[in-house]
């Protein structure tokens, strides 16, 4: 074999650091180890000027000036400083007073922004919860059909984490500029990946992390637009006034500096990165539905990013797939691990019946996949779904031309 | 998407009757069996929960189980608390089967707490087996009895 198993098949949890960008960041740690903000001596400067060069390198990546680069720990963390001072900006009526205002953001989101959206309702803000279609494509119609007088923030993000649908983002971006509505999205799975432009696209606020493209962990990023219109932010963080005031706190410079790196990496690699893994994706797909039945993708057939898929396959049981390709490193829709299972509620926002929730992968491609691999994982995903369903008794059920789902069954 | 499962959590004999389940299988499809006097069918859990085990069981006139079949779908700890039921109620008396505990099955597997669920499960595949057949062979029923069969309602 050509490749080492595991297979690493969970990039969209999160990717190797490229080694390229590891060399980058080394010299931060024992070298040039000084405080960005110290303004006096070498060490300080020096960190700044990795700063400074990293911030270009984010915006170069995303077609936007290094002033509207804040820098974060991550995902979450721009999407909390985005939503919620956002929010706490542009509100209608001070806190303890009705109507402060109205947000849109949908079901399948990320928790990393449905709860800061709860915590915003229980705070006095409406919220709406769109509910995505069966092909999990938020669409620009879909956000109009929602908008109020008083809406205040729309967040809807680029391309879905569990099943890789993209959204109209674009089109909703443009719909938030003609209406005067703040726009916000959690692009953690697009950029570095997918051709971003924050002008073309209509962005005010987007959330990405360093470790979903090849970048380190602990660091991410959050752009705020400053021109038409000039976004301000209500800080979550106090401090230093460190980011304009935006986000206090000493700089993460060795993560900064691999994260501008693998910006850079990106920006240079991500069309034949992309063409290639689409070409691996599209194999994992064709070969897994034509040769085992009852298959099902999950999420819109084209509107998807061409590393993720997300596949359920009837009548087996998620854990026991898992335990079948344990090889084989991937994220699962189900957990078995209490008494009651809880399948992805993705999935059943998309109105995907539990069954076939629970029987889910998702596997997901990098800059290291390779077709070996690829084909390696299609034989056991292939072998375990046929070892399962001979023991199966649903699997039976349906050979008999019994609707599984129409079963009144016993439960405890 | 949340943390599933930790392969090194289970038992090598988990592992081992995942990969070499014993007694798969059954004696003729549900409608066949339904109605066949010497077997009792048993038919617990639901696809929502994760786990459905179906057991089927031949009883031969003296009251002992000849023969045992299952079919899972369910995690590993479910398909090794059923494949294990099967090979423990071979060869022993209505009675004697209905003895079997959940605890001793947990015991067998060493299955760790979340997992208990799979050994009620299998324990309840047994007695709901027998409460099948002395339903079909109008034999009173004792004890704690599941329905045999899940109801097609359409």
């Amino acid at each position: 074999m050509a490749f080492k198993l595991p297979i690493y098949m969970d990039n969209a949890a999160a990717t190797r650091t490229d080694p390229r960008v590891v060399e980058a960041i080394l010299p931060y740690f024992t070298e040039k180890y000084g405080n960005s903000a110290s303004r006096n001596h070498k060490f300080g400067w020096d960190s700044e000027d990795a700063i400074d060069l990293a911030r270009e390198q984010a915006a170069t990546l995303i077609g936007a000036s290094p002033k509207e680069i804040v820098w974060t720990s991550g995902a979450t963390e721009s999407n909390n400083l985005a939503i919620k001072g956002a929010a706490h900006m542009y509100e209608r009526n001070p806190e303890g007073t009705p109507g402060r205002g109205h947000i849109i953001t949908a079901s399948h989101e990320h928790k990393a922004v449905l709860d800061p959206c709860k915590r915003l309702q229980s705070e006095g803000f409406d919220v709406t919860f769109l509910s995505p279609p069966a092909d999990g494509v938020i669409t620009r119609a879909m956000v109009a059909a929602a908008m109020r007088e008083d809406t205040i923030l729309v967040t809807i993000m680029w391309a879905n984490n569990e099943i890789g649908t993209i959204n109209e983002v674009p089109e909703i971006g443009a719909l938030c500029h003609e209406r005067g509505i703040i726009f916000h999205t959690d692009a953690t799975q697009w950029v570095g990946k997918m051709p971003t432009d924050v002008e073309r696209d209509h962005i005010d606020l987007m959330s990405w992390a360093g470790h979903k493209m090849y970048g380190p962990k602990g660091c991410g990023a959050l752009y705020v637009r400053r021109r038409n219109p000039r976004v301000r932010l209500e800080a979550i963080q106090d401090g230093g006034g460190h980011e304009r005031g935006m986000r206090s706190g000493t700089l993460n410079v060795t993560g900064i500096v691999g994260f501008g790196k693998a910006c850079e990496l990106a920006s240079l690699e991500m069309d034949s990165e992309r063409e290639r893994l689409l070409l691996l994706r599209r194999k994992l797909e064709r070969e897994l539905s034509s040769r085992l039945e009852v298959v099902q993708v999950n999420g819109h057939a084209e509107r998807r990013l061409p590393q993720l898929t997300n596949i359920s396959f009837g009548f087996v049981e998620g854990e026991s797939l898992l335990m079948g390709i344990k090889d084989i490193a991937c994220s699962s829709g189900s957990a078995c691990t209490s008494a009651s299972l809880e399948p992805s509620y993705v999935l059943k926002a998309l109105g995907v019946g539990d069954e076939l929730a629970h029987s889910s992968l998702r596997l997901s491609l990098g800059r290291w996949s390779t077709e070996e691999e690829v084909d390696y994982a299609i034989e056991a995903i292939v072998k375990a779904v046929n070892h399962l369903r001979t023991m199966s008794p649903l699997w039976d059920l349906h050979k008999e031309g019994i609707d599984v789902s129409k079963i009144e069954w016993q439960t405890h | 998407m949340k943390r599933t499962v930790n392969l090194m959590a289970y038992s090598e004999k988990v592992i081992d009757h995942y990969q070499h389940p014993r007694n798969v299988g059954s004696f003729g499809t549900s409608k066949e069996v339904a109605v066949r006097k010497d077997v009792g069918v048993g038919i617990v859990g639901a696809p929502e929960c994760g786990d459905v085990m179906q057991l089927q069981i031949r009883i031969n006139e003296q009251g002992i189980i000849e023969d045992a079949r299952f079919k899972c779908f369910g995690c590993g700890s479910a398909i090794a608390s059923s494949s294990l039921a099967t090979e423990w109620i071979k060869g022993k008396s209505v009675d004697e089967a209905l003895t079997i505990k959940n605890t001793q099955i947990v015991e067998e597997l060493s299955l760790p707490p979340v997992k208990i669920h799979c050994s009620v499960l299998a324990e309840d595949s047994i007695r709901s087996a027998i409460a099948d057949y002395k339903k079909k062979n109008a034999l009173g029923t004792e004890g704690k009895t599941t329905s045999a069969s899940p109801v097609a309602a359409h």
